[in-house]
């Protein structure tokens, strides 16, 4: 019964967001106040409905009604109890219901926070919203309904994929989506403000909070990913630029450029044909992220089973979609385009250098990724792009933005030289320079020491900037500290983003650079020797759980006969599925990781034991994290939140 | 043919160059480096380094074999391409089919910093105050800031 | 014209990835194109799996068409395809080569004797030597070699009724018809 439910919402939810989508576009064309608004009642319903199917879909796992097909596949009477949760979203069609309720929840927050603005292009965005929506409900009701049902009933389900059975795997989709979607927000606007025909400060300074928002939340959830991999995958890499992989980083690339320029736009008035291009780009991204992992196009380990007739279709739902808002753009690009002058020195200059660095690392990443389906498209060879490539590419046009980053944020709007931070810059690049000397003579690597010294740049350059924001050494050390305290969430927001990116950096190279790692065959009792570790097989123990059987290890790591730590690593088998995963050894320590997995073997040969010396890997992960952190902390700044009463002061319409 | 004879100058040069052994250290680190840029050919997306897969550790045995016989890095790439393809290199040679893969990043930076030269220089002599807000966008920008909500 | 470049050129970019998709969509992305074909069969110095004593070099295709088949205890696929090869042998129209390829010779034996030994010789290939020298990447695949000891095709997967009679019979034909 609650199945049916679930279904007549979703097809409730597809009317209501047809007339969300026609009748506050005509109302916008025929400037109809109340046809207007009945977009903002419309995208509450919608809301409402999918939020109502949504739930319907978790009571049926919840419950293990296995009559719905899709519990039955993906969920077992036995699975605990956060994984039946967990289990919705974890199979394509719960994971597309979620995207769509996602949708849907920007969709509704639109009427909410946007009281402010132009009616009609408040009416036109959500007008293109609930044509997603319409796209998104179509696709699950045609071809990914998740409330089918089963006939015969199965006894039991079969289970939910066990690599998957994982808390930090189970809560990284739902960030995923809940950036990927976001990024739907400066589509719909970018679209009705291209129907509109105008673009301006006041579109770009209500739309940067939601930029920002919908980046936070794919930050956090390519790093819950990374991190994922990292312990679970059992191979101790952090990130491998497989296909999946990297269709969630375009998006981050492109939201991050567009982070910027819709900055710019809001307090220069320029880029703004740019902006919307980004914008359109961004979400282009997330769209074809979704159909790559939905489609098998690609292959890599994380694609959802392969289904051509939903390939077919979110082909046909991304060509109708991104195409639309390019022709509309090609139809009114030349009538957006507000000159001012760009002088390359300013933040003005800056930025645009930082977009087209981003832009330029965006290209390399998806040359990477969809080269070899070029070339086996026009010449039917079949060639590999693996990690060598995008670092050799990538890698340099990061250390290149990594400068630009440190420099920019020091310059003023429109105009500024640099003569005026001569020594600031002196100084900043002594830093580079002895940090490179050091690390790289000691390191034995002259890459490595670069890239630290890089970093350190930008949190040298980051630190100076913060220091003439509140004229550090110019005033008081107590008026200082005043200025700081007084300056806006943005600031620190700022500051927290470019130290999370020094310090990714930072982990990045160590983990590149010196990492050490061997992978042999033991025996119980043997052990491999890794630099001044050596990690030792103490025993092997079979046995049981909930829903798999084990093999455990204990490893015991010492360094000069004194023991560091024991870790214990896991190969599991889920017999349900017939599959096996590899649960990693962890020891993590702000200096380092050490890290053990056990493979395939038997007590006669031995089992494969991989073993890694990663230096100071957490921090990728916390650099990250303080970026997104930093994000959610520019969002507290005032000047984005409009409470009665609250005048702001006109010089806070620039944001630094 | 060809293969044969290509088969034959790599059995040759393996014995040309069997007199420099290399260490165990240096087979080990070669390996890795080696290793880490052939694709395993039955997993998704990993190198034979990391894959646990049963191939990968014969190749992984192969390419520690054939480097302590003597043979270099490229011969033993050589080697695999031979018989896997282009498909099992993970850093695609440069050759015809890849020069856009190797080329287009450096080009784009380029290209871009052509155009950032342009437009920097084509807008230099007007340096004008930029464009001033009409009053409707003022209004409309006032009403945002001092939103009532 | 820079105008109207300027406006379109993300609309022409997207068609570009259109059309990289459609194809993308039409084709299965982990079908390996092989690259021994018309290669001579790689050199060899392999036992044979029941006597460890007798050797096989490449020599052992000369003169006859042969198929090729890759095959392991630990292959569940293959036990799926070993009727058709039972099959194939009881006909007796090509000449079948096994190649036990990373498994134990008890283990090889037992699946043999339990499934029925269709070959005609079994190559014991335990550390992926041949394999790898023929680009397999997994089991069951087989080979057509020629008279001269040249590999022909390859097929990767089981041999079902409808690959036999529709792809490796006619081309064992054409082989067998070769001089």
């Amino acid at each position: 019964m609650i199945a049916e439910l679930g279904h007549v919402a979703l097809i409730l939810a597809f009317v209501v967001t047809l007339l969300q989508f026609a009748i506050p576009m005509i109302g916008a064309r025929r400037n109809d106040v109340r046809l207007m608004l009945f977009g903002d009642y419309a995208a509450l319903a919608q809301l409402c409905l999918i939020a109502f199917a949504f739930t319907a879909l978790i009571s049926i796992f919840v419950h293990s009604d296995f009559s719905v097909k899709l519990a039955a596949l993906h969920s077992h009477s036995q699975t605990p109890f956060i994984f039946k949760i967990t289990g919705v979203w974890a199979n394509h069609e719960g994971s597309i219901l979620l995207w769509v309720l996602i949708l849907s929840v920007y969709g509704a927050l639109v009427p909410v926070f946007g009281r402010s603005l132009p009616l009609s292009l408040k009416a036109r965005a959500i007008s293109i919203q609930g044509l997603m929506g319409l796209g998104f409900l179509a696709f699950i009701l045609f071809t990914s309904n998740p409330f089918e049902r089963l006939i015969p009933v199965p006894t039991d389900g079969q289970g939910l994929n066990p690599l998957l059975q994982d808390i930090g795997l189970a809560i990284h989709p739902p960030f995923l989506y809940l950036g990927y979607v976001g990024l739907s927000m400066p589509f719909a606007f970018a679209v009705a403000a291209l129907i509109e025909g105008r673009v301006d400060a006041v579109w770009a300074k209500w739309l940067r909070p939601w930029v920002l928002l919908a980046w936070s939340f794919l930050t956090i959830g390519i790093t819950l990913g990374s991190f994922w991999a990292y312990y679970e995958l059992g191979w101790g890499g952090w990130w491998m630029w497989d296909p999946v992989e990297n269709v969630s980083f375009m998006p981050w690339l492109a939201a991050t450029a567009l982070l910027h320029s819709i900055m710019v736009l809001g307090t220069r008035h320029s880029m703004a044909s740019w902006t919307i291009l980004l914008s359109i780009l961004a979400f282009s991204l997330s769209l074809i992220g979704t159909f790559v992992v939905r489609s098998g196009i690609l292959v890599s380990v994380h694609s959802f089973a392969v289904d051509p007739e939903r390939g077919v279709f979110i082909f046909a739902m991304l060509l109708a979609t991104i195409g639309g808002a390019l022709g509309l753009y090609a139809l009114r690009a030349n009538t957006l385009r507000a000159r001012s002058s760009l002088n390359l020195v300013s933040k003005d200059g800056a930025l645009v250098i930082n977009n087209l660095l981003l832009i330029a690392a965006t290209i390399t990443v998806f040359l990477g990724t969809f080269y070899p389906l070029m070339v086996e498209t026009f010449t039917g060879a079949k060639i590999s792009v693996g990690a060598p490539y995008f670092n050799m590419t990538f890698a340099p046009l990061m250390s290149l933005l990594l400068i630009f980053m440190a420099v920019g944020p020091l310059l003023k709007w429109r105009s500024d030289s640099l003569t005026k931070y001569k020594s600031t810059l002196r100084k900043g690049v002594i830093a580079l320079v002895l940090i490179a000397v050091i690390f790289g003579l000691f390191g034995k690597s002259g890459l490595g020491g670069l890239s630290l010294g890089i970093a350190a740049f930008l949190a040298f350059g980051t630190l100076a900037t913060v220091g003439k924001k509140i004229r550090w050494g110019e005033v008081p050390k107590r008026e200082s500290w005043g200025l700081l305290r007084a300056q806006p969430a943005a600031t620190f927001g700022f500051i927290g983003a470019h130290i999370g990116m020094a310090i990714f950096a930072a982990g990045v190279t160590s983990i590149s650079v010196w990492e050490s790692s061997d992978l042999r065959e033991l025996k119980v009792g043997e052990s491999i020797a890794l630099g001044h570790y050596e990690f030792t097989l103490n025993d092997m123990t079979p046995g049981e759980r909930e829903n798999y059987q084990f093999l455990g290890a204990n490893i015991s790591i010492t360094k000069g006969g004194a023991n560091i730590s024991d870790v214990y690593t896991e190969r599991r088998y889920y017999p349900v599925r017939e599959m096996v995963t590899t649960e990693a050894g962890l020891h993590l320590s702000p200096t380092h990781t050490l890290f053990a997995a056990i493979g395939e073997g038997n007590p006669d040969t031995g089992w494969i034991v991989r073993v890694n010396h990663h230096p100071f890997v957490i921090w990728i992960w916390i650099g990250a994290l303080l970026m997104a952190l930093a994000g959610f902390v520019s969002l507290c700044d005032r000047r984005f939140r409009h409470r009665s009463g609250e005048k702001t002061r006109s010089d806070t319409l620039v944001i630094s | 043919m060809r293969s044969v004879i290509c088969l034959c100058l790599l059995l040759l040069s393996s014995i040309a160059f069997a007199q420099t052994v290399p260490s165990a250290e240096e087979v080990e680190s070669r390996a890795r480096e080696v290793g880490r840029s052939l694709r395993c050919v039955v997993c998704q997306n990993q190198s034979i380094e990391e894959s646990d897969a049963a191939l990968a550790k014969d190749m992984r045995v192969l390419v520690r074999e054939r480097i302590s016989v003597g043979a270099t890095d490229a011969e033993i790439i050589e080697f695999m391409r031979l018989r896997y393809g282009d498909y099992v290199l993970l850093k695609p040679p440069l050759q015809k089919n890849t020069y856009l893969l190797w080329f287009l990043p450096a080009l784009t930076i380029f290209g871009m910093g052509i155009w950032l030269i342009f437009a920097a220089r084509r807008q230099k002599p007007n340096i004008e105050t930029p464009r001033q807000l009409t009053e409707a966008e003022q209004a409309v920008l006032k009403r945002v800031m001092d939103d009532n909500t | 014209m820079a105008r109207i470049f300027r406006a379109t050129w993300p609309l022409m970019a997207l068609l570009f990835l259109a059309i990289l998709f459609a194809f993308g969509l039409t084709r299965d992305p982990s079908v390996l194109p092989s690259e021994m074909i018309d290669r001579a069969m790689p050199e060899f110095e392999l036992t044979d799996l029941y006597r460890p004593n007798v050797v096989y070099t490449q020599d052992l295709l000369l003169d006859d068409v042969a198929l090729i088949n890759v095959f392991g205890s630990w292959c569940i696929a293959c036990e799926v395809e070993h009727p058709k090869l039972m099959a194939l042998s009881r006909m007796g129209d090509v000449k079948l080569v096994g190649i036990d390829w990373r498994d134990t010779r008890e283990k090889g034996q037992r699946w043999l004797r339990k499934n029925g030994d269709p070959y005609d010789l079994v190559i014991f290939d335990e550390d992926s030597r041949l394999a790898i020298d023929l680009g397999v990447t997994g089991a069951p695949e087989s080979f057509l070699v020629d008279k001269e000891g040249r590999i022909r095709y390859k097929h990767v997967g089981i041999i079902t009724d409808d690959v036999w009679s529709n792809i490796l019979s006619p081309i064992i034909n054409d082989l067998k018809a070769e001089e």
